[in-house]
């Protein structure tokens, strides 16, 4: 399973479906992380956590361990 | 007859809410409170054509979700029947996340306008706006603005003034889940909600929101129960999900991507921002941290350095120097009596004008950390600096107050209003007291020098240390007491650059100020008063002849042998720490004068080496380090918890730590050496 987490500095995704649950999961909707968007990693912090990404126009930063509940589609 | 109503500014995080706020009212401004929390509510005053307009600034957000504490306070009141309109700001440069909130405040049927700001960043970007497309798809005013420059203001106060009105249409327009939400509306009319708001509450409820299924689900009739849920039911079997929050999210995201590429026209060819431009290079994997270090230096040296030290000196002196004398001077002319006097003069003045000499070093910090914020720098120090900061439970936005708090802790406790999330901002305000503040100094070199005098560097570096090590300590505690289970997530928005306003700067480095004197003047003065009493009188209510005899050194007297196992059980010493409650520097000059060296510091360094063995001087200074912060910093805390009940927690926190990890240091090196 491809998730976030996964993405290398530059490379995109699309986002199939998120495995949050309550507060996490409505942050993760109201930030614009819905089934279909293409995100793409754009940094990782200099201690290697968080990460950076951009979607929608705009950055967005997460911890590795959040990136890991949003799943990308398979493939590309 | 003149009309008046009341309006919601509403936005986004970060959409220039602000900005527009300071150019819609100016000055003309007031600084609240929302009731039982510590975020601000402004409010402030416009009057256009012969209208008068109340603008009401609600907290950033980026959902109606009664999740944050700024989302709980802007949904209340948009709910409430205090408002008359909305106007929401929106950040032309990053529409599609800014209509989502957009898209909820039209479900919540009230007259509105968009105001779209940033108009000049989205023209440098090539990006065509067509904002009739947009006002006729979104159905409410739409007024392209640059509230930085003043475009179009005119035009938005009389769309304030003349064009509001209610939404054109409701999300009957969300394709699938439109129709449910129409339904789900007309069963709730016989409940006693807003008719205009119906749209809200269905969507709310169907997508199971906890807070309002608490609030109305009791009064429901089993059977509108039961309707509701078979259509919620139906609505995320229809989109093949279990889960209608996201089968609502993904409508409205949908929609929102018609309504854009409908009205949006953007160049073939993506232009690199220029926020991702300066990221490049400030968020860089090996430049990050020197450029990082730079800055905070720069605020730190400002503040606290040269700059910052000579002017907190030059308060000190118009207080102590010029009015303090002038006051005595008048008093004396007008035959007050004496004890009156040194009650004003050396009581109150000198309390207050040793807490006001911190002005200046707070609006230099507020300067640098309005800066800061405005840029969109701070979010990038949260990112950078966040994997160290979460061992200890914390996030990346702690690091600024922490710093802060090496220097001095009350305007390190007001940094911390930079964080959002409450829990995080609370365990930062009590434990950013563990870094020793630059008070503490004088009392480590006065007991370093001596009882170590060949290491009395190594000493008080030791302190810093062990401040450091407790603050680490002490935020495993916390997180495993009073903020279990509450996980600090870190998804966090890094907003595009901007240049801050000078007027906005001014505005907010103000705003701190007055806040700060206002409480100078009130809880500082009232508790400069009573020390300054409990000084000067014995217990029997006639002058104290020396400290000893006079309430306070009674107290010492009576607490001291509580300080035994910690080596240092004699009165002097109690009363100093005491009297370290109004100012940590006080300890020295207390001591000073309860072992009569005057002001003689060699005198005192020759007693405090026959009065202290060294493990019992080093005992004494790591509950310096460690016990309740001053009284500045204490009344700031507790208006910074929003109660007494935080401060007096925080305080007692810190004081049996302070205490254990006196004892501890003391019986265990009794026992080695």
């Amino acid at each position: 399973m491809k998730t976030l987490n996964n993405l290398r500095p530059g490379q995109s995704g699309v986002v199939d479906r998120i495995t949050a649950e309550g507060a996490l999961k409505r942050h993760f909707l109201d930030m614009g992380i819905t089934k279909g968007v293409v995100v793409t990693m754009e940094r990782i912090a200099p201690f290697g956590d968080p990460i950076a990404v951009r979607l929608r126009g705009y950055s967005l930063s997460l911890r590795r361990a959040e990136a890991k509940k949003i799943v990308l589609e398979a493939g590309a | 007859m003149s009309e008046k109503r009341t309006i919601a500014i509403i936005g986004n995080p970060n959409s220039g809410k602000t900005t527009l706020f300071n150019r819609l009212t100016g000055s003309n401004q007031h600084v609240g409170n929302w009731p039982g929390v510590t975020v601000d509510r402004k409010t402030g005053h416009v009057c256009h054509d012969g209208i008068g307009i109340d603008i009401v600034d609600l907290p950033g957000i980026y959902s109606l979700s009664p999740y944050t504490q700024e989302e709980i306070i802007a949904r209340e009141y948009v709910l409430s029947d205090e408002l008359d309109g909305i106007l929401n700001i929106v950040d032309a440069a990053n529409i599609e996340r800014n209509l989502y909130l957009t898209l909820q405040l039209i479900s919540l049927g009230l007259p509105m306008v968009v105001a779209l700001g940033f108009m000049d960043d989205v023209r440098a970007q090539g990006v065509e706006i067509n904002c009739d497309e947009l006002s006729k798809r979104l159905g409410v005013p739409v007024v392209p603005i640059s509230a930085k420059k003043g475009e179009n203001i005119h035009d938005l106060l009389d769309g304030l003034a003349h064009g509001m009105r209610a939404p054109a249409q409701q999300p009957t327009y969300l394709h699938g889940v439109g129709a449910a939400i129409r339904r789900a509306g007309d069963l709730l009319r016989p409940l006693p909600l807003r008719e205009c708001s119906l749209p809200f509450y269905a969507a709310k409820l169907l997508e199971g929101d906890k807070a309002l299924w608490a609030k109305y689900g009791g009064d429901m009739p089993r059977e509108m129960r039961e309707q509701l849920d078979a259509l919620a039911e139906g609505m995320h079997s229809h989109a093949n999900s279990t889960d209608n929050e996201m089968v609502l999210a993904d409508a409205l995201y949908d929609y929102i991507e018609e309504i854009v590429s409908a009205s949006y026209k953007r160049p073939k060819e993506h232009k690199l921002t220029v926020t991702e431009r300066i990221d490049a290079i400030v968020l860089h994997r090996v430049w990050a941290l020197p450029i990082f270090a730079f800055f905070m230096f720069l605020m730190f040296w400002t503040t606290f350095g040269p700059l910052g030290s000579w002017l907190g000196d030059g308060m000190e002196y118009l207080i102590q120097e010029l009015i303090s004398p002038a006051v005595r001077g008048g008093l004396t002319a007008i035959h007050t009596q004496g004890w009156l006097i040194d009650l004003i003069c050396d009581g109150a003045i000198s309390g207050v004008g040793g807490v006001l000499s911190f002005l200046p070093q707070i609006v230099i910090l507020f300067f640098f950390l309005s800066v800061l914020e405005d840029t969109g720098y701070l979010a990038r120090v949260a990112f950078i600096m966040d994997t160290l900061l979460r061992r200890i439970g914390l996030s990346g936005k702690s690091f600024v107050p922490m710093l802060m708090g090496f220097g001095c802790t009350t305007p390190a406790v007001m940094a911390a209003r930079t964080m959002e999330n409450d829990a995080d901002r609370r365990m930062t305000i009590m434990l950013t007291p563990f870094m020793s503040c630059g008070a503490k100094l004088p009392v480590y070199a006065l007991v370093a020098g001596a009882l170590f005098p060949t290491h009395q560097g190594l000493v008080v570096i030791s302190l810093y240390v062990l401040g450091i090590l407790m603050g680490i300590v002490a935020g495993f505690i916390l997180k495993k007491t009073i903020f279990r289970g509450v996980s600090s997530g870190f998804v966090l928005e890094l907003p595009t650059y901007r240049m801050p306003s000078f007027k906005g700067t001014v505005l907010n480095m103000w705003q701190k100020a007055k806040d700060f004197i206002t409480r100078a003047g009130t809880i500082i003065f009232l508790m400069s008063v009573v020390i300054w009493l409990l000084q000067n009188f014995t217990p029997m209510l006639s002058v104290a002849q020396d400290a000893g005899e006079s309430i306070l050194g009674v107290i010492g007297t009576a607490i001291a042998p509580i300080f035994a196992p910690l080596g240092f059980g004699e009165w002097q010493e109690s009363v100093a720490l005491l009297t370290g409650l109004v100012a940590k520097e006080a300890v020295v000059s207390t001591m000073s004068v309860l072992y009569g060296a005057g002001g003689d510091s060699a005198l005192l360094s020759g007693i405090l080496s026959t009065v202290f063995t060294p493990l019992a001087g080093y005992s004494f200074l790591v509950f310096t380090l460690l016990y309740m912060p001053c009284m500045s910093a204490f009344a700031t805390i507790k208006r910074e918890m929003g109660g007494w009940r935080w401060a007096f927690g925080a305080a007692a926190f810190q004081t049996v730590l302070a205490y254990l990890a006196a004892m501890v240091i003391y019986q265990v090196g009794t026992l080695i050496l």
